[in-house]
């Protein structure tokens, strides 16, 4: 018997292809933009909602059946901001640079619309261990686009991975610099990551035509 | 009075909640189909904000920063409580957002309707809470900037929906390719108009620069010392390879 069964290995898988929160759920969408100028940042924001979700949506499954349904989104705010209080005291503590690049969105973790919508649509009506599995594949795919849209931002833009210059030095004129490559300062910007995630979406519904919108 | 005007303009076009920092993205692209709809999401944000600021702004200066319990007596000088500003600020929204519900609906039942489903949902919008972390992390001084400072991004986000609720209610009769449709071209559009909205950054570039901005200027000095360095050292890189190489 495999550890998880086939309906739970799909709780996971779903939400990284044709149930991705950002990209067909329209979920998260106001963290996975602004932060994703480098891949680093991209990273470090993917890991804090893959906390925040997988054990937020435990806890709620766990509080399910106590939770009065008037007050409910109150008491869901209060663990979330509960557990990103401890994801930014964890960076400040360790990774305090970052923790400035992130600034206010780590905060913004709060409002994230995959955290309430997760809390909302399954948490509240599942036991902690599907919760939880749910949680961690909703975060993941997330994740995903982070890391797409952060790695061709930061690849086209500087040049660079994890701040290491993959492509040639763009001052001293090496590697691809030698043959007249310039980078395109255009992807730094903000609306670029509104352009990446666009084509990304794109590109998924060319792929799978199931998902395309009626106009 | 310059400094009121100024943040006033830079909230609403230089630092537009959602093409600058991208915040209530959510809302902003799920009811943006109809301009109706929009506008009367539009003016909730406008006037939560203007309410939760100020609000917050008073919490933040008198219990969370360093040194801000000191009315309650010298002893009190030295408590920093600013790791609890998520959890206060996000429980302040959650209620205004209901006692803003509850009285709006006691007054004025028309206004109710046209706003009534989406009061709940701009508790979990993320340019409410948004606007309070900006706040804070801007150091706004007083009180009347803080209120200038919410009601003017909520008119820089209202003007944002109207604009793609606008945009989108006129695309429906172009030949949009089939896997844009719908959210692909609205994200794409977002950032065409976004690209659009950066051209407002050169608007406030004046002398007068207001204490907020020295502090953002002199980071970006300390930036532009570290590149200057990391020039030099690739020159220096440079000059000594050549100098091998000879």
């Amino acid at each position: 018997m495999a550890l998880l069964s086939k309906k739970d290995a799909n709780l996971i898988k779903d939400p990284l292809a044709d149930n991705n929160p950002i990209t067909i759920q329209v979920l998260g969408i106001c963290s996975a933009l602004a932060i994703t100028a480098e891949l680093k940042a991209s990273v470090v924001m993917a890991i804090s909602v893959l906390f925040v979700l997988g054990v937020g949506n435990v806890v709620i499954s766990l509080l399910r059946n106590i939770i009065p349904a008037k007050i409910r989104i109150i008491v869901q705010l209060v663990v979330v901001a509960a557990l990103v209080i401890i994801v930014d005291q964890v960076l400040k503590a360790f990774a305090y640079d970052l923790s400035k690049t992130l600034s206010v969105f780590i905060g913004l973790i709060i409002t994230n619309c995959i955290i309430m919508g997760r809390f909302e649509a399954f948490a509240l009506g599942n036991g902690p261990w599907k919760s939880f599995l749910d949680g961690i594949g909703n975060a993941l795919g997330y994740g995903v686009i982070l890391v797409i849209v952060g790695f061709f931002r930061e690849l086209l833009g500087s040049g660079t991975l994890f701040g290491m210059k993959v492509l040639g030095d763009p001052i001293a004129k090496t590697g691809l610099y030698s043959i007249g490559y310039e980078n395109n300062g255009f992807m730094i910007i903000p609306p670029a990551a509104l352009i990446v995630v666009g084509i990304i979406i794109w590109v998924q519904r060319s792929r799978n035509r199931a998902l395309i919108e009626e106009a | 009075m310059l400094e009121h005007l100024e943040l006033f303009f830079r909230s609403i076009f230089v630092d537009n909640m959602v093409f600058a920092v991208f915040l209530g993205m959510c809302s902003y692209l799920a009811v943006s189909k109809k301009v109706s709809t929009a506008v009367g999401l539009g003016a909730a944000v406008i006037f939560v904000l203007g309410v939760t600021v100020p609000l917050n702004w008073l919490l933040d200066q008198y219990l969370l920063q360093e040194g801000a319990l000191v009315w309650l007596g010298p002893e009190y000088a030295d408590y920093d409580l600013g790791f609890l500003s998520f959890i206060l600020f996000i429980a302040t929204i959650a209620t205004m957002v209901q006692l803003v519900e509850i009285v709006v609906e006691k007054f004025s039942p028309s206004l109710y309707n046209s706003l009534g489903i989406f009061l709940p949902l701009i508790a979990v919008n993320c340019a409410i809470l948004g606007g309070s972390l900006f706040m804070q992390a801007r150091e706004i001084p007083n009180i009347g900037l803080a209120l200038n400072y919410g009601i003017s991004s909520g008119i820089g986000w209202f003007l944002a929906i109207l604009a793609i609720a606008a945009i989108r209610e006129k695309i429906r009769y172009s030949n949009v390719p089939a896997p844009l449709r719908g959210l692909g071209i609205t994200f794409i559009i977002t950032g065409l108009m976004g690209i659009g909205f950066q051209s407002f950054g050169g608007m406030l570039t004046g002398d007068n620069e207001p204490p907020e901005e020295a502090q953002t200027t002199t980071v970006e000095t300390k930036e532009d010392k570290e590149i200057k360095k990391e020039i030099e050292d690739k020159e220096k890189a440079i000059s000594y390879n050549e100098a091998i190489n000879k």
